[in-house]
């Protein structure tokens, strides 16, 4: 690519050697050089030729996985979009990437990129391999212009993202501040927990079943093993499974997702044996249904209206069959108890059950039942932690106001 | 042994699951896709044991002629019919695809337009002014529902008087939505998030295990 240039260059000079110019005595020449310095001065004309862009930097692209290089620079002169009646000149049609392992030859173009744009990442560098670069400015006029070489740039992976540095901090923070409250629950410290309705009235909800002498129905929802809500899930059928096995109450779990199951079906067996009923459990009475949305609404709403659980329990992730499910086991006269990180669902289920954990009331089932310290613990780490957020809204919302950039920069993450 | 290895497996994989979030590096990722692969084939033999057991449970239900067995048996023969209906092909025009859409879609198209009724009837329930707080509830749910319809704005427009705007009911429904509708959504966002966390550091640590109780 260098050699076509130069070799155009040339072509060039020679073309010049014989001008009209050539037959003007010399002492002409002055007063119309003075005309033409003069009229230049005060009307300048546009650029004859293309001008490359400048400032061209390559760097390996930072927090990426690897091959990848990045490039920079200033826009051509010639980038621009003319103004109404003004004489165009040359006008930049594209810019082409170059690359080469080698700095003085080689080069290939690996793309072209169009006005205005003044970045390109290169997806096609080896990790340790180094590379030169040079953009090359194209006018409508088919002249071209070149930078310098840039380089050696070699592409590598990076270990950290450091845009989430905040996130760590405050994650690290945070599990720090569990850790200490579990530890300081464990050595007799008493902490407080405000009464929650929905979860004060599971017992009231299980004795009802055992009184009327009709089952409990647990639905854990649509979502899968690894969604928070549904380990939310577990641990409350674990718990309500354990109160039912002392109850003699039969619980029953309809799922719509096989792994769900199996693991429903061990929180379930191990509950019974905790509660030293082990011969109670019948393996039967954790199912899978079907992995289709509402084929599986309709068979949990066949199961209420057939069955007539005394209480029916939504926790985990609901979509739009929450308000269909809600409304049958009303019909059904089943108390029920909903709760779920869904926060559209939510108010479907406010309207619809006797009971709704809202937000957080959902993680907290596991030790507001059990009482236990960690998990007393792990509660009251919620509770700093949302304060040490609330402190952080306050200060963000008077660093914006006041124009305190740096602050508010430092919590920017992509 | 059967509680700590299940218990180290998980704080393993749990610890490394929350650092890989801020790692992007090749290997990470590539780590990161195995274990989903891994996840994907013991999600298909789950599927296996879900079917296995849907099975022993309904041929049960039907070798003792327990309550509602018929049903059952709809069961058993549009489980196995599809699977059979499939061995003609899948294309569109095949038994199967046919069966999909005249069988299951119009059904599953009823079930979701019951949703239409019980969102009346549940709106019945909530939207009665039987407090300050229901009336409340009730008045900004009506100016919402006027301000998402164009008959909204005609019925209630925003008038100018001389400097002062009187705002119409599509202005004090997108308020509604976007200041303390939005406020509390955030608030509840908030909990979920650090509630959500603490869970997952709970199930990491082992401090909560239900499966390994007993």
């Amino acid at each position: 690519m260098l050699k076509r240039v130069f070799t155009k260059e040339v072509a060039g000079m020679r073309q010049n050697q014989h001008r009209w110019y050539r037959s003007v005595p010399p002492l002409a020449l002055i007063p119309a050089l003075y005309l033409v310095f003069l009229v230049s001065a005060f009307f300048p004309l546009p650029s004859a030729a293309i001008e490359p862009p400048t400032a061209l930097a390559a760097y390996d692209t930072p927090n990426d996985p690897g091959g990848s290089i990045t490039l920079t620079w200033e826009l051509s002169p010639n980038d621009r979009i003319p103004e109404i009646g003004e004489e165009p000149g040359v006008l930049l049609l594209t810019y082409g990437i170059l690359r080469s392992p080698h700095p003085q030859t080689g080069f290939n173009e690996i793309d072209i990129v169009l006005p205005g744009i003044s970045e390109y990442t290169d997806d096609t560098a080896d990790d340790g391999v180094s590379f030169y670069y040079i953009v090359e400015a194209r006018g409508d006029d088919r002249s071209t212009a070149l930078t310098p070489v840039v380089g050696p740039v070699k592409a590598s992976g990076q270990v950290f993202d450091t845009r989430k540095t905040v996130l760590l901090i405050f994650m690290i923070l945070f599990g720090g501040s569990v850790l200490f409250l579990i530890q300081r629950a464990r050595a007799g410290k008493e902490l407080y927990i405000r009464p929650i309705p929905g979860l004060a009235a599971v017992d009231e909800a299980i004795g009802r079943a055992t009184e009327m002498g009709r089952p409990i129905l647990f639905v854990p929802g649509l979502g899968v093993a690894g969604d928070v809500a549904t380990l939310a899930a577990f641990t409350m059928l674990g718990r309500i499974a354990h109160k039912t096995a002392e109850y003699q109450t039969n619980v029953r779990v309809p799922c719509y997702d096989p792994m769900v199951m199996t693991i429903a079906q061990d929180v379930v067996k191990s509950a019974y044996l905790d509660a030293g009923y082990p011969d109670m459990y019948k393996e039967d009475d954790v199912f899978f249904v079907t992995q289709d949305q509402f084929s599986y609404v309709a068979a949990v709403n066949g199961l209420m209206i057939r069955e007539k659980p005394a209480t029916n329990f939504y926790i985990g992730k609901f979509y739009a069959e929450s308000l269909i499910l809600a409304e049958t086991g009303n019909i059904a006269g089943s108390i029920q108890i909903a709760g779920t990180d869904e926060i559209i669902q939510i108010p479907f289920f406010v309207a619809a059950c006797d009971y709704t954990l809202i937000g957080e009331e959902l993680y907290a089932a596991s030790a507001y039942l059990s009482r236990e310290p960690p998990l007393l613990g792990t509660l009251k780490g919620q509770d700093w932690g949302k304060a040490a957020m609330m402190i952080l809204i306050v200060l963000g919302v008077l660093a914006a106001t006041f124009g305190w950039n740096a602050f508010v920069d430092f919590f920017a993450t992509q | 042994m059967k509680r700590e290895v299940p218990l180290i497996i998980t704080m393993v994989t749990g610890l490394f699951l929350a650092l890989q979030y801020y790692s992007p590096h090749r290997l990470s990722a590539h780590i990161y896709e195995t274990l989903m692969d891994w996840l994907i084939i013991v999600g298909v033999f789950a599927i296996m044991l879900g079917i296995l057991g849907l099975l022993r449970q309904h041929t049960d239900k039907l070798k003792t002629r327990e309550r509602n067995w018929p049903y059952s048996i709809a069961l058993l023969v549009g489980l196995f019919g599809m699977v059979i209906l499939g061995f003609w092909g899948q294309g569109m025009g095949s038994p199967f695809v046919q069966a999909y859409f005249t069988v299951l879609n119009p059904v599953q198209a009823t079930m979701f337009a019951l949703l239409a009724f019980y969102i009346a009837s549940a709106a019945y329930r909530s939207f009665r002014g039987r407090s300050v707080l229901a009336s409340i509830l009730l008045i900004s749910a009506i100016i919402v529902m006027l301000g998402r319809v164009p008959l909204g704005e005609i019925i209630w427009p925003t008038v100018k008087i001389g400097s002062i705007t009187i705002p119409g009911v599509t202005a004090i429904s997108d308020w509604l939505l976007n200041v303390p509708n939005l406020a509390a959504k955030r608030a509840i966002y908030v909990g979920l998030g650090l509630g959500g966390a603490a869970t997952a550091l709970k199930v990491v640590l082992g401090i909560e295990a239900p499966h390994l109780r007993g």
